[in-house]
């Protein structure tokens, strides 16, 4: 309750957004001090609230990464006047964090960064409270991330990205005639960074391109051909690269390198100082080495904060309708003066993770050859020789025959069955379909609606046989 | 502006209907999902087979064999380990040579030196098109790329000894001080 009498001090630059009338805010913006309130959680229920703060109590956000990105993410988001959120994160400090993962200290290098990273902010910001989660992000039950209205994502890696995008727009569900269901959409905000460069993004799926829509945007790696690392190192990556990928091998047979060890981070060091020496080339460090063996670009503490900036402004938008929210994507370059710039990119209609597929309602006793067969005749598919997924389960391969074999017994199962008996889900197929008279090889995104299971769908699309 | 959270009620009735509706099934990857096309779309000479050692539910990690009908490596087999990512095809699949096999682009480790397993991977590229990379590695070795170099510096300057050499580790031998087990 202080907070909202005390004088405007703290929260002046946040007043401003959310106490004021503007012209590009949302439709849904009501200007005063509930929303703030809000935003908070302050326990201040009162009658007098409108449906609008009723709403908006159950408010929570999920920060993904609690490291470079994350600790300026949390700090952010608490600032701000969020006061229920969670992080997770499966990595403990290491020395090495300390120079701009600020939130750490000496005495916690081991301790799970989720758990420092929660304990931290919430000493210094009154009145927030931080779930952390040490785990991996994979080891969440689906309905983990359900819980909340907003996922914001502070990783280094494309894989994690993937997944947690593979999870949100998984939760996303089309009305009859494709488009998505409000209530169905988990929105994602993104940052990344690379030494001097980094991207905010907000990601709507159904309504702005998912990571995969627009998973071009990432560069591929730089790879060295293997010859050149075994003949004619150039340089000091050659010889660290040599040293990980083929001398550690031929000394350590099947023993897997883990580049979180330091013992083994420390012996291909030695290994590519020796190789170094042996080819007259300068440069070789631990850590150059650490930086090509885990494939990291130092990281720039300025650049994190100026992009967990931008992530914590649009998730603030996002949830009060303060404003518009960036459309869709902004790069930052540091690097020689300053850049940025921002970009409207557009969705992949088809896209397999975040597009709505095409609707399909079937009985619960169609088997899955019968399902099959009527992918061929479906007017919008015309897809022979289908291979059917679902989930990680695949049900059905056309080839090549070794998992033919495997999958056969399936075809005479019903497909609700195969699914686990749920109403409606998604299955991917492919095979070769019909295109403008031409045979193409095609994946496609199915809805797939059950008729007659629990809470009959009232859907009148049904499959074209 | 999307408006959000004007549908919380809706959002509750949804929770509930959580367990009838999908999102209860594990997580694939689209990854995962594009590496399956790519099988069921294998194209293969008769002389490659794919086999997936973990059966049908891991298709992430297989193995490939290959077995030459012409040049040095005639009938011999040759089985390459093929490890694919949550990331494929942003990233091309870990291949590494199971046989132990003296080849100039091949190390006694395994390691393999061909281009599109490397710097020159684009994520059209599948894993039909590594087969045959593979494949073309036994009917022409390379001696530019080398990564056994005492088999390349064979292959450049003496290619009869290099033609004894490979028969005789296929049918299980030494090469210099290298025993190579029989793959015949
Ligand atoms: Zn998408």
């Amino acid at each position: 309750m202080a907070d909202l009498e005390a004088p405007q001090s703290k929260s002046r630059d946040l007043d401003k957004l959310l106490l004021r009338a503007g012209n590009l805010v949302g439709p849904d913006f009501y200007p005063g001090t509930e929303v703030k309130a809000l935003i908070s959680q302050l326990s201040i229920v009162s009658s007098s609230f409108s449906d609008f703060v009723i709403r908006l109590l159950s408010l929570r956000v999920l920060v993904v990464g609690a490291g470079g990105l994350g600790c300026e993410l949390l700090k952010d988001l608490a600032l701000s006047g969020f006061r229920n959120l969670d992080v997770i994160d499966m990595d403990r400090i290491e020395v090495t964090n300390l120079n701009r993962q600020f939130l750490f200290r000496l005495e916690d290098v081991g301790k799970p960064k989720a758990e420092i990273a929660a304990k931290r902010v919430m000493e210094r910001v009154s009145g927030v409270e931080i779930v952390p989660h040490f785990s991996r992000i994979e080891d969440k039950e689906l309905e983990f991330y359900n819980n909340f209205n907003i996922i914001a994502l502070g990783l280094d890696s494309i894989e994690a990205r993937r997944y947690i995008n593979g999870v949100a727009c998984g939760f996303l569900e089309y009305d009859e005639d494709d488009t998505p269901r409000r209530e169905t959409i988990k929105p994602m905000v993104d940052g990344g960074t690379e030494g001097f460069k980094g991207h905010a993004r907000v990601i709507v799926p159904g309504v702005t391109p998912c990571f995969e829509c627009t998973i071009w945007l990432f560069p591929p790696q730089v790879k060295f051909p293997l010859c050149t690392l075994a003949e004619t190192p150039r340089n000091a990556a050659h010889c660290i690269e040599y040293a990980h990928l083929i001398k550690w091998h031929e000394v350590h047979g099947g023993k897997s390198f883990d580049p979180d060890e330091p013992e083994h981070m420390k012996w291909v060091y030695d290994e590519a100082v020796k190789r170094a020496e042996l080819f007259g080339i300068p440069g070789v460090t631990y850590s150059l080495t650490q930086g090509v063996v885990k494939n990291i670009i130092p990281a720039i503490a300025s650049t994190n904060a100026i992009i967990s900036a931008a992530c914590a402004l649009e998730t603030l938008k996002i949830v009060s309708g303060c404003s518009k929210t960036l459309a869709n994507y902004l790069t930052y370059n540091g690097g020689e003066g300053l850049h940025t710039k921002v970009t409207e990119f557009v969705r992949d209609k088809d896209c397999l993770v975040c597009g709505p597929g095409i609707l399909i309602e079937l009985d619960t006793s169609v088997t899955l050859q019968k399902f099959i067969d009527m992918l061929e005749e479906h007017p919008k598919l015309l897809l022979s020789k289908a291979s059917v997924k679902h989930g990680k389960d695949s049900l059905y391969m056309q080839a090549p025959p070794v998992l033919e074999e495997m999958h056969r017994p399936n075809l005479s199962k019903s497909l609700y069955d195969l699914m686990g008996r749920v109403q409606k889900d998604t299955v991917h197929v492919f095979g070769t379909a019909l295109k403008n008279e031409e045979k193409q090889s095609s994946l496609t995104k199915l809805r797939v609606v059950f008729k007659g299971a629990d809470g009959v769908a009232d859907m009148d699309t049904a499959i074209g046989a | 502006m999307i408006g959000l959270f004007k549908v919380k009620e809706k959002q509750r009735e949804q929770a509930q209907n959580a367990n009838r509706g999908g999102a209860s099934v594990k997580k694939q990857s689209a990854g995962e999902l594009r590496l399956h096309k790519d099988i069921s779309e294998l194209n293969l000479p008769s002389s490659c087979a794919i086999s997936f050692p973990n059966g049908k539910d891991d298709l992430m990690n297989f193995e490939v064999s290959i077995k030459p009908d012409d040049g040095y490596y005639h009938n011999g087999t040759f089985v390459f380990t093929f490890q694919v990512s949550p990331v494929y095809p942003h990233e091309a699949p870990k291949v590494k040579c199971k046989t132990k096999v003296y080849h100039p682009n091949i190390d006694l480790e395994g390691n393999v030196c061909l281009n599109i397993l490397r710097e020159d991977w684009k994520p059209v590229l599948n894993i039909n098109t590594v087969i045959y990379g593979l494949f073309h590695l036994f009917t022409e070795p390379n001696s530019e790329d080398p990564l056994n170099h005492e088999a390349a510096q064979v292959l450049r300057d003496n290619p009869k000894l290099f033609e004894t050499n490979v028969r005789r580790a296929m049918t299980g031998g030494y090469v210099g001080q290298t025993f190579f087990p029989r793959c015949i």
